[in-house]
């Protein structure tokens, strides 16, 4: 089967009229809105969305629910060298820990980051789904993706399941043409540009850190010094938060990873040297 | 038991007991005190661990502290009555604890002894548990502790039950502290733990 019949692709595009993106008309373009996708299966209740959201709450405490793993400092700055994408690595679920080694960056390609807070099955789902999107435009136009349409992309995929229980504070992150770019993507439709987010619970501990030190014309080992100060104090007072700081630093060569740290011995580090 | 977060546990061993906790104090998920005190000394062979509502935990000391005005020493056995007929006074408001008694009687004998928070007193020959990480100590004890260890291998024990215990429990831990009761001295030792 050809490319063009998986796309089910029409000459449109053979003059490459989608030079780069800008928002406006991006959905009339998107060709991978054409491919027939999965469909979820619903309770045949008459509210399907009543009956899951009762059922699986992500956020919930109650015992009665069925728990999913949530907790999470996760953060992302932009800065004169490119941005840097910082993470703990802590599931709980209740008051137990479920797991101290959680990865909590997903990449998306070469090119993109996205985060990971909230519900960890959606995220790691819809971000998954998201990079088979962005690589069938990439086969589409000839061109890579841009970060602005590749978290449009996003929005609106959850967007349409808005109000059924979805739960996501995701950061995507890359590099494109005009230079690197963030932004901001939850469940609930919201998408902000920006050049510092912080997501989950541990994020006023990390914007604290952050607020006091930022400055865009950081140099780079300044940038990720920073972000692994800031989820290392996140990780110290929120209870949720914990594990290893993941660090990722995006470039015009796209991302690089840049280490995993052991939280206790970066409090020892720090503490020895204070 | 979860609000603000413990884990406290006691063991036997041979003429020597030991009880250790976690230095936690949190709103639950906002760590505020990583020096919390919940252990307190009550004789010079008996100690007192007070897991749960912290504010009870101070109010619960001081009352004692004040029925304890005779000039000897209580044995733990009659400390542990003592403690739990405080708490069954307060039978419809109680308060939030689920204390655990460790000592050496007049004979150098071990004492332990745990409660729910309406003084049902619960005495074992091998540990006790209790806070919001019991389950994990229990299984970390149900596998660590044996019969008549010596104290140093008595300290080996619970400090690597607590240690581990706290790892999978997100509100207690940042540290921990150990005292090891024995006839003629009380061992404390202060642990380093994961701050996360």
């Amino acid at each position: 089967m050809s490319l063009d019949k998986v796309l089910k692709y029409t000459s449109a595009s053979k003059t490459n009229p989608y030079a780069f993106d800008d928002d406006e008309n991006f959905l009339k373009r998107d060709v991978t809105d054409n491919i027939s996708h999965f469909d979820f299966k619903f309770a045949p209740v008459l509210k399907p969305a009543e009956f899951a959201k009762s059922h699986i709450d992500v956020k919930s405490q109650k015992d009665s629910l069925i728990k999913l793993a949530h907790g999470t400092t996760t953060l992302a700055f932009k800065f004169k060298n490119g941005v840097i994408v910082a993470t703990d690595s802590r599931a709980t679920s209740g008051n137990v820990i479920a797991s101290q080694t959680v990865k909590k960056v997903i990449e998306i390609n070469p090119y993109l980051l996205g985060t990971m807070a909230g519900g960890a099955a959606d995220c790691s789902y819809w971000e998954r789904e998201l990079g088979r999107r962005c690589r069938l435009h990439e086969l589409a136009n000839k061109e890579r993706i841009s970060v602005a349409a590749a978290s449009k992309l996003l929005t609106n995929m959850v967007y349409s399941y808005k109000g059924m229980g979805l739960s996501m504070g995701t950061m995507i992150s890359g590099w494109d043409k005009k230079g690197p770019g963030l932004y901001y993507v939850d469940s609930e439709g919201q998408r902000i540009k920006g050049n510092l987010f912080s997501v989950g619970s541990g994020s006023t501990f990390a914007y604290g850190v952050l607020d006091t030190s930022y400055r865009y014309d950081m140099e780079t080992d300044e940038a990720i010094e920073l972000g692994r100060r800031a989820i290392y104090h996140a990780t110290h007072r929120d209870a949720m938060s914990g594990g290893y700081v993941r660090l990722y630093h995006i470039k015009k060569e796209g991302w690089e990873f840049i280490g995993l740290e052991d939280v206790e011995d970066l409090y020892y580090k720090y503490n020895n040297q204070e | 038991m979860s609000y603000n977060g413990t884990a406290i546990v006691a063991m036997t061993g041979k003429n020597c007991v030991a009880i250790a906790a976690d230095k936690r104090l949190g709103q639950q998920f906002l760590t505020v005190d990583m020096d919390f005190q919940k252990i307190f000394p009550i004789t010079k062979k008996t100690y007192v661990g007070l897991p749960g509502l912290a504010t009870d935990v101070q109010t619960l000391y001081k009352s004692n502290m004040y029925r304890l005005n005779e000039q000897r020493d209580i044995e733990p056995k009659a400390f542990a009555h003592m403690v739990s007929s405080t708490l069954y006074e307060k039978r419809f408001g109680p308060y939030y604890i689920e204390p655990i008694v460790a000592g050496l009687d007049k004979n150098n004998n071990p004492y332990i002894c745990g409660m729910d928070l309406l003084g049902c007193m619960d005495v074992a020959h091998d540990f006790i548990v209790a806070g919001s990480a019991d389950e994990n100590l229990k299984g970390m004890c149900e596998n660590l502790w044996e019969a008549d260890l010596e104290p140093e291998d008595l300290f080996e024990t619970i400090s690597q039950a607590l240690l581990n215990a706290v790892d999978r429990d997100a509100l207690s831990g940042w540290g921990g502290v150990v005292h090891i009761i024995t006839p003629n001295e009380v061992i404390t030792r202060h642990l380093k733990a994961r701050m996360d």
